[in-house]
């Protein structure tokens, strides 16, 4: 296990290394920031003076060089529309992303669980029928379309939260639930799928063959089973709940990574996407480490050589 | 009130299909005494271990029982609250499955599915629960007990794995085991010593077993009657020994002689023709027949009850009398 967690974080360099050769690279190639730093008026002689300024003119791997080497002294660069530095703003963003997702993960898990584990054991009754319609709505139904009415039922008519913005808890529950009902309808399927094959296992007939009763023989014999299942998908989830919020993040006013990225990749701000996108991934890999951990731990055959 | 231990009785259970509900268990009853050894005998899909788990309460959607008694120690479990037979399954009454590979669940360790079953039934501690499941592994000829009680399945070979489902099923001291295919799943050697093991433990315990099996040399070796299904009903019940001296049914006959013997030698094993009816689409009067080298016309007609022709020996064929 130790020696497992060592390699996985060692391989975590190399692997932020190609990430940030790929972003590097993208970036430029998507488009030449000084043409929309510039005015309009501006002459050839302009757009040669501040391609020069930031240092645009040297070739690519020179760029990249100098990129890296600030990089690994947590130098991002300049964002050019902030005009501050590019990391700090986006550390400054993570909490209100990672508090977000944190928040719907919790609020899809709570909803989830029970209605999956209820749906697969009343299998084909009305119940699962209902539980099955609500899903598939729960899935249908657009991010924006539900924080928009959410906002609308709650925010306009009834006034019990505020329509945007970050601050306590009460600015947290719309945005988390327009996110959350989402996230609950996939995982309460995904949940009834696994509960139901779990439930056919032999084991399952050894657990009620000694006498226990089925509350044990679910909650205890078959979930801890499928726990396996819904770690994946939570983690599945999470990782791109922390980047990809964007549309939530933007219905409420939230101020996420999603949209300081967004914002960066129209502005071609590249110290910003490039810092966005190198923390992203390192979120991303450690969240798959955690993820093995907790595989680990819930599942005695799975070892890590 | 009865002094036998199980009494089945008129028992019948279904699975619902598309093409309808198929009589998996058809009307079966028998008795099983306190020390004895009933095996009930026949092919795949004959029912029976749809009768085992029918009467553990362990048939699940979409099958079901729907007719029927089955009297434990004079009360029908049938009849009881899942609350009161959970008092029975585990403790007065317990079950080994066919396959040991995954009749034990994968995420816990080896003390904590044995303790289990002692903690539910008999009010102890954890400590006393896991002292006893030490006890029980060694009882079941598990030499290294304490280590294996931290240990998962997965950690164990088929054989000790089916070990530790026998020292399960027998940690409460029930006064029935079922023990449904226990060794058809492992190594032959293997097979020896689990079937000396639940002889010998059920011996010691007076433990009334019920063995389903396929393997007539498993008949012979530890039953003391014998019952013989096909397609969901019993067509021959007797004594062991008189089953292979003087097998009465067809079906029977059939079955000894596609299994080889040493004493005789044989160019060619003989085998029954055809398979198994299907359920949903049985042959009309006896659902032998089409399969039976002595079948008349009437067989086709009507269908046989279940005799008792000869002392103590029952045959549901209309020509048993004749000697075949």
């Amino acid at each position: 296990m130790t020696r497992y967690l060592l390699k996985s974080i060692l391989q975590i360099v190399p692997v932020l290394f190609i990430i940030s050769m790929l972003v590097f690279v993208l970036v430029r190639a998507t488009g030449d920031p000084v043409a929309l730093m510039l005015p309009e008026s501006a002459t050839e002689q302009d757009r040669i003076e501040m391609t020069e300024a930031l240092g645009l003119n040297e070739p690519l791997y020179v760029q990249y060089g100098i990129f890296i080497s600030n990089a690994i002294r947590g130098d991002f660069g300049i964002s050019y529309h902030y005009g501050q530095q590019a990391l700090p703003l986006v550390l400054e963003r993570l909490p209100a992303s990672i508090e977000l997702a944190v928040v719907s993960m919790v609020i899809s898990t709570l909803i989830a669980i029970p209605l999956g584990i209820l749906s697969a054991l009343k299998r084909n009754s009305y119940l699962d029928l209902i539980i099955s319609g609500i899903s598939v709505l729960g899935k249908a139904m657009p991010n924006f379309w539900v924080g928009i009415m959410l906002i609308l039922f709650f925010s306009v008519m009834l006034g019990m939260f505020p329509v945007s913005g970050r601050g306590g808890l009460e600015n947290m529950v719309l945005p988390a639930f327009t996110l959350g009902v989402g996230l609950a309808a996939q995982m309460t399927r995904m949940i009834r799928s696994t509960m139901l094959e779990i439930l056919n296992q032999d084991y399952i007939r050894t657990a009620r063959s000694k006498g226990i009763i089925e509350a044990i023989v679910v909650g205890k014999h078959a979930f801890r089973n499928g726990l396996i299942s819904v770690v994946t998908i939570m983690s599945l989830q999470f990782t791109s709940l922390i980047s990809g919020t964007l549309i939530t993040e933007t219905v409420f006013a939230w101020p996420g990574l999603g949209q300081l990225l967004v914002a960066a990749v129209n502005n071609k701000d590249m110290a910003i996407i490039q810092a966005a996108v190198l923390i992203i991934a390192l979120l991303v890999i450690v969240i798959n480490i955690l993820t093995d951990v907790v595989y680990r731990l819930l599942d005695p055959r799975i070892k890590y050589n | 009130m009865t002094s036998s231990l199980l009494e089945v009785k008129q028992l019948k259970t279904i699975f619902s299909s598309e093409n309808g509900d198929v009589p998996a268990v058809n009307d079966i009853s028998f008795t099983v005494n306190p020390g004895e050894t009933v095996a009930i005998v026949g092919e795949s899909g004959c029912g029976k271990s749809a009768t085992s788990l029918s009467i553990m309460g362990l048939i699940t959607d979409p099958g079901k029982v729907i007719a029927g008694e089955v009297l434990f120690e004079g009360s029908d479990l049938l009849s009881l609250s899942k609350k009161k037979l959970n008092r029975y399954r585990g403790n007065k009454m317990s079950m080994i499955f066919q396959e040991p590979m995954t009749s034990l669940n994968p995420v816990f360790t080896i003390g904590n599915q044995i303790s289990e079953v002692i903690r539910k039934h008999q009010r102890v501690d954890k400590e006393t629960a896991i002292k006893k499941s030490i006890e029980m592994l060694e009882r079941v000829g598990i030499s290294n007990a304490s280590k294996v009680i931290k240990q998962f399945p997965h950690q164990l070979s088929g054989g000790m794995r089916q070990r530790v489902m026998i020292a399960i099923a027998l940690a409460c001291m029930p006064k029935l085991l079922i023990a449904d295919e226990p060794t058809t799943a492992l190594d032959v050697t293997i097979q020896a010593q689990i079937l000396d093991l639940i002889k010998h433990l059920s011996e010691q315990q007076n433990t009334g077993v019920l063995l389903i099996t396929h393997d007539l040399g498993v008949v012979a070796e530890m039953a003391d009657r014998v019952i013989v299904m096909y397609a969901g009903e019993i067509v021959e019940e007797t004594t062991v020994a008189e089953l292979f001296d003087n097998p009465k049914h067809p079906y029977t006959m059939g079955l000894l002689g596609s299994t080889p013997r040493l004493e005789v030698e044989q160019e060619m094993l003989e085998a029954i023709p055809g398979v198994v009816p299907d359920l949903t689409e049985m042959p009309s009067g006896c659902p032998f027949h089409p399969r039976c080298k002595y079948a008349i016309e009437a067989c086709k007609l009507e269908k046989p009850a279940l005799i008792e022709d000869f002392p103590d020996h029952f045959a549901r064929c209309i020509r048993a009398k004749e000697g075949l």
